[in-house]
């Protein structure tokens, strides 16, 4: 039931034209920042060449694409195709299609869950790939690259779980999306704004999780984290859920 | 038709929206061959009645019974045998007919292989075999009504919860409907909610009135239409029922 949940959001989102167009522009822009980066590297690469221990390709691209580009994309898309998920369904009121067929309110949210990761991935395992590509022209730290695609697809999956939550507050879809950016650019810049010591700051918001990925740490604490975001989000969507039931 | 089994038994359901008593203590039976019609005022409590039958809206006392499946302990069994058509039907408007129908059943647990013939048997019923391949945004007013009376059959569900399934149709229309309910009433239990008489009249084997919150009459369709030794019309029957339980609270 989770699996037919989950079908029918990604069915929806690439019946959808403006999915495909997107997909397309988003595309596009992490191309520019790519190839900008690399752009970059190529240009000191010879004075690099004088320096002890000087960064390789990867790690002129990798970090500051995965960082910069697709975090910041991520953050402002994600609320976007949130916000339909729960609010929508209220507002056409095809939520009581749901409701009175014989599926759980956890399988609703979860299966609305994995529609939507499911499509975020995609995006991002694509910008990875094309991370990639570095191969053909150089030796390449593949672990890098790895470590920051698998700390993007742990971020993407907790701004989904809080955007679901956001979603499952209100009617309007509009506010569930204002509300969700509010909150993740809220967040990111509590996060980044932080001086050093304050640890609290950086402990709190799912970028500063992000960080260790990032540098090409994989940090089982980071992990932890992510996974309990998105439970916390998710069990709270479900109570939502039960209290409709309960409070009309 | 006293023996046929019960399908859905509802004691003494309680709902209350803060101070307001939607609903205060009602109690239904339903036996299989059977059409209740559920007579009543806008804001006698039928919609929420129909809601808390379905799993929809809990109710805060009370107990519901489909196929012998307790709602509250056994909903993903109950809710297997039960095929909802709520006020507004549950359309999402950007799929097609044939999918959001394909959907509806695999969502109701109907095995993979009897969905083609349950799609186009549903189909055929409601009248729908020429639009399957549209998108329910596109199609009219009427015809969204037949998706969804479409969707809460498809799965061939034993009761059937139809909350004001005319609204919006033309007469034409109506009467086919009308015909579709009672060719289901023949097999399954139906239980639809209307304001309108003369659809109790032409379908209901029984009729339950709601009045501000309770049942204040419950008799066969015929038994009502002897109401007042025959003289009066269904209108005035409707109006003296409901006038005298306001005397009477």
């Amino acid at each position: 039931m989770i699996r037919l949940i989950a079908w029918k959001e990604l069915r929806g989102l690439f019946g959808a034209p403006s999915t495909w167009l997107i997909l397309g522009a988003l595309q596009f822009i992490l191309a520019w920042a790519y190839l900008g980066r690399l752009d970059a590297f190529l240009q000191v690469q010879s004075q690099l060449a004088l320096v002890a221990n000087a960064p390789g390709a990867s790690e002129a691209v990798v970090p500051g694409l995965f960082r910069d580009t697709l975090g910041v994309i991520v953050m402002l898309v994600t609320p976007l195709f949130t916000m339909r998920l729960l609010a929508e369904e209220r507002r056409n009121q095809t939520l009581v299609l749901l409701l009175s067929a014989p599926i759980s309110n956890a399988r609703i949210v979860l299966g609305k869950f994995a529609g939507l990761i499911a499509f975020l991935w995609l995006l991002i395992l694509w910008c990875g790939a094309m991370a990639a590509t570095l191969r053909l022209g150089t030796p390449m730290d593949l672990g890098l690259l790895l470590s920051n695609t698998l700390g993007m697809l742990l971020l993407a999956a907790s701004y989904a779980a809080l955007g679901l939550y956001i979603s499952s507050l209100t009617t309007q879809p509009v506010v569930a999306a204002v509300a969700a950016l509010a909150t993740l650019s809220g967040l990111w810049l509590i996060e980044s704004s932080a001086p050093d010591g304050y640890r609290l700051w950086h402990a709190l918001a799912p970028t500063g999780h992000f960080r260790n990925f990032n540098s090409g740490l994989l940090d089982s604490g980071d992990v932890a984290y992510f996974v309990l975001f998105c439970a916390f989000f998710l069990a709270l969507t479900i109570r939502r859920l039960d209290d409709s039931r309960s409070y009309g | 038709m006293s023996e046929a089994p019960v399908t859905l038994a509802a004691h003494n359901l309680i709902r209350r929206f803060g101070p307001h008593r939607a609903v205060e203590g009602v109690s239904l039976q339903l036996r299989r061959g059977e059409v209740v019609g559920l007579l009543g005022h806008n804001g006698a409590g039928k919609s929420t009645t129909l809601q808390m039958l379905t799993g929809v809206l809990l109710p805060q006392s009370g107990r519901v019974e489909v196929c012998g499946f307790d709602l509250a302990r056994q909903p993903e069994e109950a809710k297997a045998c039960i095929g909802f058509l709520p006020e507004t039907p549950p359309l999402y408007r950007d799929m097609r007919v044939d999918d959001y129908l394909i959907f509806a059943a695999r969502l109701r647990l109907m095995p993979h292989e009897m969905i083609p013939d349950a799609l186009a048997e549903a189909a055929r019923r409601c009248g729908l075999q020429d639009v399957r391949r549209q998108i329910i945004g596109t199609l009219s007013k009427g015809y969204q009504q037949r998706v969804g009376i479409a969707q809460a059959i498809v799965h061939g569900p034993e009761v059937i919860i139809l909350d004001e399934p005319t609204v919006g149709l033309d007469p034409a229309q109506i009467q086919d409907i009308r015909a579709l309910i009672r060719e289901l009433g023949t097999k399954h239990s139906v239980i639809l909610s209307t304001h309108l008489l003369g659809e109790v009249e032409s379908i209901c084997d029984r009729v339950e009135i709601m009045h501000q919150g309770r049942m204040v009459y419950s008799d066969s369709s015929a038994g009502m239409k002897q109401y007042g030794n025959g003289h009066m019309t269904l209108e005035d029957v409707f109006l003296d029922i409901t006038r005298g339980a306001v005397q009477t609270p």
